[in-house]
């Protein structure tokens, strides 16, 4: 039960083969069983969930489900608020904060009778690919435990592909769903910027955060997004397009898709073998009816430099707030105001969110600011119009999704080489483009690796199209890990 | 030396709701009261605009002859301080909502236009409370009622040139936005603050001196006493071969003096960067005609058209223009009792007895309403009752909300017309005032006076003063 993706669970509830509490049980036994060593969770909402698949079992008995999702348990990344339950992002600074409101996103998957199982790991602040820099413990890769499962939604991305949640929300502020997607063998979707409402986000990067599904499979992302997408008057930058049934269009297929594969994603010194694997994906494709043309996004290398000076600047601003006055963390035995700001964010934020904060003070700072922030956004512009010049001949990119499978826990010390990770990640998330993850084999080692298709913005349709149509032509959604 | 003054002021914007959030605004709450996630600057909250704070903007841009920008901007300004609990403040920096304006003021009789640099939105902050003084106080408390409260700020161009010249701007400039209802210019309570910008320059020189800048004026006297401690601390250390050191300082009202505050209290980076949560404002055409369609007619216009029109001195025009409710109110009177002069008299001397005259809210809700004067006016008029009596009258009717006829018929107040009756008293008082009446025959008119006012206490002050007067004379011209 705990293997099956949640349009089988929800199908089976319906007729009447498993219930709704009978699944959540079955999944917090697993949790039991297998987080101490994976160290998917943050918090495990117990009592909760099963007061939850409770309700979900009377709306199955008197044969009113509210829906797809109705008694889907789900895992929710540490970083959206959760009304009562303690929201971290992973960070020592929001230990044992409790939000007194619901993200725009949980409120509406509660609404769709969605079961919270708990809180998922994360690179503090969403800031990070491996979440090894969670304040309070790393979350290894299911697939082989030394080995780290990407991030900074890494805990959602293993708790999915592990069998410890039927799925889950992570957020991509520079490839934070996607690759630890691919890392870890799972659908991984970032939908366009502004298709789900930001309300409860604990903001990294204002401009660049979305939230987006983890699932077994590309009909379940489908439905996960249904369900959190659409217009909320709570967020200004939240588009307010009707909200399509992307499950119901999974099924026409590539025949006649125009695909691009674009140059710039397959770069000096990418893991052989993932590249083999993406090319072979990109045959198969071929193989289903879709044309594939070489493209070029000629602004693509800078689009990661460009990401470090614009994520930084609003992270830096956004984590001003966390001061010690109002809530979270603040240190005792201050003389003053300064020393207590001070020394609370000292002890409260690790290094990596401190590295960012420096760099983000400091490409805003007066005299800079428009050699690094003004200039930064320039090229933002610049990597957009290379996908719009690309998108007037081609209806899809398909892309890696990243370099290289899961490394090992400890490997990339230096930022920078940790940053690289996130290479062909990053352009979708300046642009706000729409893109999935989709698994499209594994190494010789047994490491998944993932495949990216990027759409037009507003036309994740048609992403999610192509990803079905490959995933149902490829074996890959039947493995799975075995952690135990 | 020539003074030159910029004035920055920052006007609370009279929405019900915050500048980003749906708290209300209502001055004097409990502490934090009127708070939610997103004024409070919990994580993972956003900001919204509210439509009508900028609406209220775009109100006094337009009656400041401003240029309403198609597109305008948030920005983030950053410091650090816990009344503000994101440690930064939602603004506008580069792109503001309106620019280029201007706002005649009048000093002495001479009129001046005074430039308008811009005007921009932004929320408020909260407020510490310290336990004792700041420097003392082992524990400080914020309340966030005040967090996200909406803000106009506008910044004048310096072409002030004396205190005097300031006071009169400000006052200017809040009659304006209190005429609008775009706000209610209450500076004790904080709704209309003013910061400025002084500088001395020899005359005739276009280059600006060194500026410095002044905070904590929260009165239109601080204003006024601040500006002129200021140039004359300025021209002292001038005329002594001082220089002007570019700082800022406070006014302190009660030593009448401002001081520098340490550097340390406003050298800030303040890293303004676009804010990410808000999309850019575009504000279309239709939008600003629609609210120039609506827009009542300025105090200054007014003022003008009350001399045109009602041929009222420009005195009465000024004070009766000091708030719409009150304009509204006399030409709600005179529309029932068409002599402005008789009606501005008793506006002014009556009505505003015990009313401010921008006290907005009262003079609307004033039980003697524009018809009840009228009516009252309508007694004097026809000889119904005195001028003094009508005083009383109009007392009674802001205590008890009646019609000035049910009091006057109630309480016996009608003039005595009646001339038989009159006759009548005139005789008893002539018969005891022999005096008097010799006094009158010897050529003191005066003596006549001093009769009409035994016949007028005799009445009760009820007589008809002009037959008084003509029965009197008759009846002296006969002895
Ligand atoms: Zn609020």
């Amino acid at each position: 039960m705990t293997g099956t993706p949640i349009h089988e669970l929800t199908e089976a509830y319906r007729r009447s083969e498993s219930t709704p509490t009978a699944a959540t049980e079955a999944f917090l036994a697993r949790i039991a069983r297998l987080d101490g060593e994976l160290g998917a969770y943050l918090t495990v909402t117990r009592e909760q969930a099963l007061r939850a698949a409770a309700d979900a079992d009377a709306r199955y008995r008197a044969g009113k489900p509210l829906g797809p999702l109705d008694g889907a348990p789900l895992v929710y990344k540490d970083v959206l608020c959760t009304r009562g339950v303690t929201t971290t992002c992973g960070s020592r600074m929001l230990e044992g904060f409790v939000p007194p409101y619901d993200a725009t996103v949980i409120a509406r998957l509660t609404a769709a009778g969605a079961v919270m199982l708990g809180k998922g790991n994360m690179d503090e602040f969403a800031m990070g690919s491996s979440t090894e820099h969670s304040a309070f413990k790393p979350t290894r890769n299911p697939w082989d435990l030394t080995r780290v499962p990407g991030g900074s939604s890494g805990g959602p991305a293993a708790a999915v592909a592990a069998g410890l949640a039927a799925g889950g929300l992570g957020t991509d502020t520079g490839g934070s769903i996607r690759q630890p997607a691919a890392f870890c063998g799972v659908v991984g979707l970032k939908p366009t910027y502004g298709r789900v409402s930001r309300y409860g986000l604990v903001a990294f990067g204002s401009s660049l955060d979305h939230i987006g599904p983890f699932a077994r499979d590309v009909t379940d992302a489908a439905l996960l997004l249904r369900a959190i997408a659409g217009a909320d008057p709570r967020d200004a930058t939240c588009l307010t397009a009707p909200v399509p049934d992307y499950a119901a269009a999974l099924a026409p297929g590539v025949q006649g898709l125009r695909l691009g594969l674009p140059d710039e994603y397959f770069i000096e010194g990418m893991d052989a073998e993932v590249e083999r694997t993406v090319r072979t994906a990109v045959d198969v494709l071929r193989g289903l009816g879709a044309t594939v043309e070489r493209i070029s996004l000629p602004a693509t290398p800078h689009a990661l430099a460009t990401y470090y000076v614009i994520a930084p600047a609003e992270a830096s601003s956004n984590l001003a707030r966390y001061d010690g006055v109002k809530y979270g963390l603040r240190v005792a035995g201050a003389k003053d105001l300064v020393e207590m700001s001070s020394r609370t964010r000292a002890v409260g934020f690790g290094a990596e969110v401190k590295r960012r904060i420096m760099l983000g003070t400091y490409v805003l700072s007066s005299g800079y600011y428009e050699a690094y922030y003004g200039r930064a956004q320039k090229v933002r512009t610049l990597v957009r119009r290379d996908f719009d010049a690309a998108f007037g001949r081609v209806d899809l990119i398909v892309a890696p999704m990243t370099p290289n499978v899961a490394f090992k826990h400890g490997e990339k010390e230096d930022p920078l080489s940790m940053y690289l990770n996130d290479v062909f990640a990053v352009p979708a998330d300046m642009t706000g483009l729409p893109a999935i993850s989709v698994p499209c084999g594994f190494s010789a080692e047994g490491l998944p690796i993932g495949l990216q298709f990027i759409g037009k913005a507003l036309d994740e349709a048609s992403v999610l199209r192509a990803a079905y149509a490959y995933e149902q032509a490829t074996p890959w959604r039947a493995r799975r890990p075995s952690p135990a | 030396m020539e003074t030159v003054i910029g004035l920055e002021v920052h006007a609370q914007l009279l929405t019900r709701s915050k500048m980003f959030c749906g708290c209300p605004t209502t001055f004097g709450a409990p502490p934090n009261s009127q708070t939610c996630p997103v004024c409070q600057g919990m994580p993972g909250v956003l900001p919204v605009v509210n439509r009508r704070a900028v609406e209220l903007g775009i109100r006094a841009a337009l009656a400041f002859d401003c240029r309403v920008n198609a597109a305008c901007r948030f920005a983030r300004k950053h410091y650090y301080y816990p009344d503000m609990p994101k440690n930064y403040q939602i603004t506008q920096y580069e792109e503001p909502l309106a620019e280029d304006g201007h706002l005649e003021i009048e000093v002495d009789g001479a009129s001046r236009t005074i430039g308008i640099q811009r005007l921009h939105l932004e929320e408020d902050v909260g407020k510490l409370l310290h336990e004792g003084t700041l420097e003392t106080a082992q524990a400080s408390l914020v309340d966030y009622n005040r967090s996200g409260v909406p803000l106009m700020e506008t910044v004048s161009r310096p072409d002030l040139r004396s205190a005097e010249e300031a006071a009169a701007y400000l006052k200017a400039f809040r009659a304006v936005l209190v005429f609008l209802g775009v706000s209610n210019g209450n500076m004790e309570e904080g709704s209309l603050r003013c910061d400025a910008n002084v500088s001395l320059r020899p005359r005739g020189s276009r280059e600006l001196g060194t500026k410095v800048e002044i905070k904590n004026m929260n009165s239109f006297r601080s204003v006024k006493q601040a500006l002129e401690f200021e140039v004359r601390r300025q021209a002292e250390a001038l005329a002594a071969g001082e220089r002007i050191v570019q700082e800022t300082r406070l006014w302190d009202a009660d030593r009448g003096y401002t001081r520098a505050m340490r550097s340390k209290e406003y050298a800030h980076d303040y890293r303004y960067f676009p804010e990410p949560d808000l999309v850019p404002l575009t504000i279309d055409r239709a939008w600003i005609e629609e609210i120039r369609a609506g827009l009542p007619e300025l105090p200054r216009q007014r003022r003008a058209r009350f001399v045109t029109q009602y041929g009222l001195p420009p005195y009465d025009a000024e004070i009766l223009t000091q708030s719409r409710a009150l304009a509204e109110y006399f030409e709600a009177a005179v529309r029932e009792f068409p002599q402005p002069k008789v009606v501005s008299n008793w506006v002014m001397s009556e009505l505003l007895r015990e009313l401010g005259a921008d006290d907005e809210q009262a003079i609307r809700s004033s039980p003697v309403t524009p018809a009840r004067l009228a009516g009252l006016l309508v007694l004097i008029e026809d000889g119904t009752i005195s001028g003094k009596i009508a005083k009383e009258v109009f007392e009674k009717m802001r205590r008890g909300g009646e019609d000035a006829r049910a009091i006057v018929g109630r309480e016996g107040l009608t003039q005595v017309a009646d001339e038989a009756a009159l006759g009548r008293v005139i005789d008893q008082v002539l018969a005891r005032s022999p005096r008097a009446i010799e006094d009158y025959k010897r050529g003191k008119t005066a003596a006549a006076k001093a009769l009409v006012g035994q016949v007028m206490k005799a009445t009760g002050g009820k007589a008809n003063p002009g037959i008084v007067n003509r029965l009197l004379e008759e009846k002296l011209s006969k002895i």
